[in-house]
């Protein structure tokens, strides 16, 4: 099974389908991803609210709720002792034995991801004792450990306090000490750092960056934020109303992107610099016009082609295919090589 | 920690001394004269008067309200006009069957609802669920005294496994008193259980949404552990509450069952007291269902600062 994943990819995501099915309709959150993640790197999956992306990462973890549920697809798994899993076809109990200690995740609100009534030490200490065979002493030394490998100030300290006790990027901390407890080979950051200052956010970033050397663990990390993909991804997924648009290595994409949406994406970005006109006035933010679709009611050709200033006839017509455009960068319009 | 017991132990004493006053303003504002009802109809005026003097029924009311404040720091509660023994006696001999009965019934409500309040919330929708909701339903609009009348019927009557009524009579012994006991506390208690099973059930759905229960399966460990560690303990505490209070209304609601049951219970005593305008035991019977309520309310208190690392009072 191992020669279906490169030696070096620690996850390939394939035509990946999860759908949330009830009798009346079927939503198709998550329609044909696939992307792959190589060893120690990251992959950012961008997109608005309601393009899949974290859909995605729970369908990745196992944590869909009802009645989601991955429709189709594979995602092949290599854990740490170079097994590989397809996490489309794992019982409840062989997903359990993965999740925390081959896969784990951090989630976009630190502030209520952790428990109230146990001290985070004890949090942490669970993580260790649900995965491997230690004393609680030997537990809590490990909580300890990785509470200074996250560089929280005293933290022998800060051990036996509760949640409340600490400020939000404080507590993101703590959950990243928590995800990484028992050395996962890949970590999901889901918008780690959306509900952060942004002087704490870079400092989360920073510290993911030093632990993803220390550590050597993939991550995918989700996010709608293109300034944080510049700083910590190798990869872009571009995602729209539950579909890849574009995908490539992070340069080339952000520098030359093909599709319409990552170029409006792009504009959309703030820059203290650039919005301001040459006599100093502030100019307009800009904004692509009008609202991801819902995923119950997709037009029948490109998801996009509502809100596309470059939309032809053509693009009513039929979904376009994701094509290459370039080394390992491709895009979901039909148009991409005139754009 | 240590603090918030003091400032709660402090808000006890005042409760209780509020309490003690509106008792005694409550009481002596109720019209009726005990003594014309202690010496029935043919009484004189002259006899009413005399037991009034003896009684203390016509000195000022602060000079009657201390004198019973400093009979009560004695732990003197006065004596019955009626049955002429100390009201703590006549208390103390109607206590047991009150205080099992409230006990029995809040152990069988709790055991019923907490587990199925929990399992009703994780199977949200399913027939468990269905039958669970619909059930409570039907247990909170029957009123106890009609459930118990049911058991009788056919737990004492027809099966005959227990006494229709009563305490087993003088003489019996603490097992034979509790089995008396069995039959009132199912029916308080299953009545009880509704109020409690919603409650949990709410506070299940509520908790089992939140984020640190996701963060709990991330982890990867099973759903027993998830649903009693992460989110029951979690869930548990705005039930905290609404146990207090159902064991605050069991007090009362043993009054209606005593008498449905027979028992010589504290309910029976204060039903009698009240027809006959005993005072002191009127009085007695309030301050100690007043007090068990503070007691009940400090307990719940105690149980918050135990389980929720975030509360100070």
């Amino acid at each position: 099974m191992s020669a279906e994943l490169a030696p070096d990819t620690i996850l390939a995501v394939e035509d990946l389908k999860t759908w949330f099915s009830t009798r009346r309709m079927t939503a198709k959150a998550v329609d044909g991803v696939t992307f792959s993640l190589k060893r120690g790197e990251t992959v950012a999956v961008v997109g608005e609210s309601g393009s899949g992306k974290s859909v995605t990462s729970l369908s990745i973890m196992g944590l869909l709720a009802k009645p989601g549920a991955v429709a189709g697809g594979r995602m092949l798994f290599r854990d740490r002792q170079g097994a590989v899993h397809d996490l489309a076809r794992l019982s409840p109990r062989q997903y359990r034995a993965l999740r925390g200690r081959e896969i784990a995740m951090i989630f976009q609100e630190p502030m209520t991801s952790l428990n109230p009534l146990y001290t985070i030490g004890d949090q942490i200490a669970e993580m260790v004792r649900l995965h491997e065979p230690v004393s609680r002493e030997e537990a809590r030394k490990r909580a300890l450990e990785m509470l200074q490998r996250v560089e929280i100030p005293a933290a022998a300290s800060r051990l036996d306090d509760y949640p409340h006790q600490m400020s939000g990027g404080m507590r993101q901390r703590v959950m990243i000490a928590m995800a990484l407890a028992c050395s996962p080979a890949l970590l999901i950051a889901d918008e780690p750092t959306t509900a952060l200052d942004v002087t704490i956010q870079s400092q989360i970033l920073d510290l993911l960056r030093r632990l993803q050397a220390e550590f050597g663990m993939s991550i995918l990390f989700i996010t709608h934020n293109l300034g944080v993909v510049a700083e910590i991804a190798h990869e872009v997924v571009v995602m729209y109303a539950g579909r890849v648009v574009e995908q490539g290595p992070v340069g080339p994409l952000f520098a030359n992107p093909r599709h319409p949406y990552t170029s409006g994406l792009l504009a959309c970005m703030p820059d203290a610099g650039r919005d301001r006109a040459a006599d100093g006035t502030r100019k307009a933010l800009t904004s692509i016009p009008g609202s991801v679709p819902p995923i119950t009611a997709l037009p029948p050709g490109c998801a996009f082609a509502p809100r596309c200033d470059h939309r032809i006839e053509a693009c009513e017509a039929a979904v376009p295919a994701l094509g290459a455009i370039g080394q390992s960068h491709y895009s979901r319009c039909i148009r991409s090589a005139e754009l | 920690m240590l603090r918030s017991v003091f400032n709660r132990l402090i808000g006890m004493a005042i409760v209780m001394a509020i309490v003690v006053t509106v008792v005694f303003i409550i009481v002596r504002i109720t019209p009726g004269d005990p003594a014309a009802v202690m010496l029935g109809p043919e009484a004189t005026a002259a006899d009413i008067a005399a037991l009034r003097d003896r009684l203390g029924l016509d000195d000022p009311l602060p000079v009657q309200f201390g004198a019973y404040v400093l009979d009560l720091l004695r732990g003197d509660l006065g004596t019955s006009i009626f049955l002429n023994i100390p009201v703590t006696e006549a208390l103390a001999q109607r206590a047991e069957p009150t205080f099992f009965l409230t006990l029995f019934s809040l152990l069988i409500a709790t055991v019923i609802a907490l587990p199925v309040g929990v399992l009703s919330a994780y199977w949200r929708g399913s027939i468990f669920d269905q039958m669970a909701t619909t059930l409570a339903m039907f247990a909170a609009s029957v009123p106890s005294f009609w459930l118990g009348l049911l058991l009788i019927q056919f737990f004492a009557v027809r099966l005959g496994w227990f006494d229709t009524s009563g305490y087993g009579g003088p003489g019996a012994g603490f097992f034979e008193r509790m089995h008396h006991l069995v039959l009132p506390a199912v029916a308080l208690g299953v009545v009880s259980s509704a109020l409690i099973t919603r409650f949990t059930r709410a506070s299940m759905l509520d908790v089992l949404g939140d984020d640190y229960v996701r963060t709990a399966r991330s982890k990867g460990m099973g759903e027993a552990r998830v649903v009693i560690k992460h989110a029951f303990k979690n869930a548990l505490i705005p039930v905290l509450t609404v146990i207090g209070l159902t064991a605050a209304l069991l007090v009362s609601g043993a009054i209606v069952t005593e008498t449905v049951f027979g028992l010589p219970g504290v309910g029976s005593l204060i039903v009698s007291a009240v027809l006959r305008r005993d005072y002191p035991v009127i009085q007695g019977a309030l301050l100690v269902v007043a007090g068990l309520y503070v007691l009940i309310n400090f307990v719940i208190d105690m149980l918050y600062l135990a389980v929720d690392p975030r509360v100070r009072f």
